[in-house]
């Protein structure tokens, strides 16, 4: 062969720095694309804001329990709009799959020597730095309603957001793999996000619950998530905090292979 | 460069591309010819591994595409029907994604970008959105995007589908010059007849997912049998006289109009007419179209839009 064209061959003898070069320029378009969308973020920021300014207040001047009664219903409430900002921007990040399938941009990329893995992890990854910069901006209005942070508490948490937005950005991927309209994405989504969020004790603590909505909670993954960045910022929760990561390890390992399946089997046309 | 082995895909009940079997030479120009839904895009998606024959296969580059999609891909470049750029990036930052994706050395990364965009003719406007870009554009830089990691064949879905007569004579002067500078293997599908007469070296004329013709343009052009003259006669006409005439070679009587193959029509028209009471009288060279509508299994309705060469309405009236 002509030492000219050697490196077209290249891709067939794959290392492990290729790998993870091709998931940095997948994810680098993801982040670049986010920053290029100001309204997205704009539009994701503000839903929290209310649940946090109007709900927290207007219920917190009504709602006191033993669980809560050390900081406030706001305070309490805090984590759990974190999460739900994670949860909302995570699984609508799904979407951008069939964005991609629409546009045909998935297809350029099938038809290069990419693996379908790395095309999942790529994806996985913008989805996390999207819910991550958006919980970051959420914790420094944390700061207005007087939540004190410890650089540990800063770090668990940072590791939970990516804990949790891998697992729903996954779970949205998965969703959109199946999927061809955008139309049909969002139907089910709002059938997804809202018992995520609802059952994820993040409005009101888990401890008195009847046995049934119990079990529901504890299929939620988003309910180690709010109940470990509780602890994490405020030290009060249900579980213990290594209990919770654990939990949520688990459910990113399946959620994650899952989600590569998904993409092995996906049609490129 | 290109084997096809009895490619087949079969949907339900439709049979997309039919027992396909064709080789293509190293450095060819090949044109993929056929009306909308023949199959010439599924073709092209199976040899680019986006879909699974339903039997039968193919060796691109020396690498079979169901044992070996990887090997394959990274030997092909592709353009597709519909732009495939993410819009949000500049052309550039396009590039730049799919030069990872195909491992170009990161020394050669940047000269490599510059190189295909100079080709494309976008340089000046790479650091733009690509919706920022005309659609002409867009397709420039889809073909940029192929031609990134030197790939040793190019496909070209429908290059200049959608686009204004004049981003179409450029997309074929760029076509033109990526077959001059860089040594590649050319496969294009089209349903423009005068763009695969343009710019290939060999047609395969693809009709519900078989090929039924295989040739050079000028050959194919040549079994049509000279130039083509239609007439449209007044009263009954002896056809029995214009047959002896020595540069006719065939004669069809269609829908009441006459229709000569003849020897050079422009010089023996003033002759044939003397021969023939027309209302009027049409003639042309033949061109790719009428090689199909010889062999296409459909009926197209007659004349098409354009093509006729000179046209003499009411002549002799």
């Amino acid at each position: 062969m002509e030492k000219e064209v050697l490196w077209r061959d290249m891709p067939s003898m794959e290392n492990n720095f290729a790998f993870f070069e091709k998931i940095y320029a997948l994810w680098l378009r993801e982040f670049k694309v986010f920053l290029r969308e100001k309204s997205r973020l704009v539009a994701s920021t503000f839903t929290p804001l209310l649940w946090l300014f109007v709900v927290g207040i207007g219920f917190g001047s009504v709602a006191t329990l033993p669980a809560m009664s050390s900081v406030g219903y706001q305070k309490f409430i805090f984590p759990g709009i974190v999460c739900m900002s994670v949860i909302f921007t995570s699984i609508f990040f799904g979407s951008y799959i069939i964005w991609d399938r629409k546009f045909d941009f998935l297809k350029s990329v099938m038809v290069a020597p990419v693996s379908r893995v790395t095309i999942f992890v790529g994806k996985a990854l913008g989805g996390m730095t999207s819910s991550l910069i958006q919980a970051a901006i959420l914790l420094s209005i944390g700061v207005i309603i007087g939540i004190t942070y410890s650089p540990l508490g800063v770090l668990e948490t940072i590791v939970i957001v990516l804990l949790l937005s891998f697992i729903l950005t996954s779970l949205g991927l998965i969703m959109g793999s199946y999927m061809q309209s955008l139309e049909g994405f969002q139907m089910i989504v709002s059938f997804v996000v809202f018992p995520l969020f609802f059952l994820s004790g993040a409005l009101f603590p888990l401890e008195k619950l009847p046995q049934w909505l119990m079990v529901l909670t504890s299929i939620d993954p988003a309910t180690y998530g709010v109940d470990a960045m509780r602890i994490a910022m405020l030290g009060i929760g249900t579980n213990s905090l290594a209990l919770d990561i654990v939990v949520l390890l688990g459910f990113a390992i399946s959620f994650g292979a899952i989600g590569a399946y998904s993409f092995a089997r996906m049609k490129a046309v | 460069m290109i084997k096809i082995q009895n490619l087949t895909k079969r949907y339900q009940k439709l049979t997309a591309v039919d027992n396909l079997n064709l080789e293509i030479a190293k450095n060819e120009v090949f044109g993929l010819l056929g009306p909308n839904g023949a199959g010439k895009t599924t073709v092209i998606h199976m040899l680019a591994t986006l879909l699974k024959p339903t039997s039968g296969t193919a060796i691109v580059n020396g690498y079979d595409i169901i044992s070996d999609p990887s090997k394959v891909r990274s030997s092909i470049g592709i353009v597709f029907q519909a732009p495939s750029s993410d819009d949000m990036l500049t052309g550039y930052e396009n590039l730049r994604v799919h030069t990872s994706l195909y491992q170009v050395p990161s020394s050669q990364r940047k000269k490599r970008i510059q190189a295909v965009l100079e080709l494309v003719g976008l340089a000046d406007r790479q650091h733009d959105q690509v919706k920022k870009y005309s659609g002409g554009m867009r397709r420039r830089l889809e073909i940029a995007r192929g031609l990134l990691h030197k790939p040793k064949v190019m496909f070209l879905d429908e290059p200049t589908l959608g686009l204004d007569p004049s981003s179409r004579e450029m997309m074929w002067k760029y076509i033109e010059k990526l077959v001059k500078e860089e040594e590649m293997t050319l496969i294009l599908t089209t349903h423009y007849m005068e763009e695969a007469d343009h710019l290939c070296n060999r047609i395969g004329i693809i009709d519900q997912g078989k090929i039924i013709a295989l040739d050079t343009p000028a050959n194919l052009k040549r079994s049509i049998g000279g130039d083509i003259v239609k007439i449209k006669t007044k009263s009954h006409t002896d056809l029995e006289e214009l047959r002896k005439l020595v540069y006719v070679r065939k004669i069809e009587s269609v829908d009441g109009n006459v229709i000569l193959y003849v020897d050079n029509a422009r010089a023996n028209i003033a002759d044939i007419l003397q021969h023939v009471k027309a209302e009027y009288v049409e003639f042309r060279s033949p061109d790719l179209n009428d090689v199909f509508l010889k062999l296409a299994s459909k009926n197209i309705k007659e004349d098409g839009e354009g093509g006729f060469m000179e046209r003499y309405a009411q002549y002799g009236k």
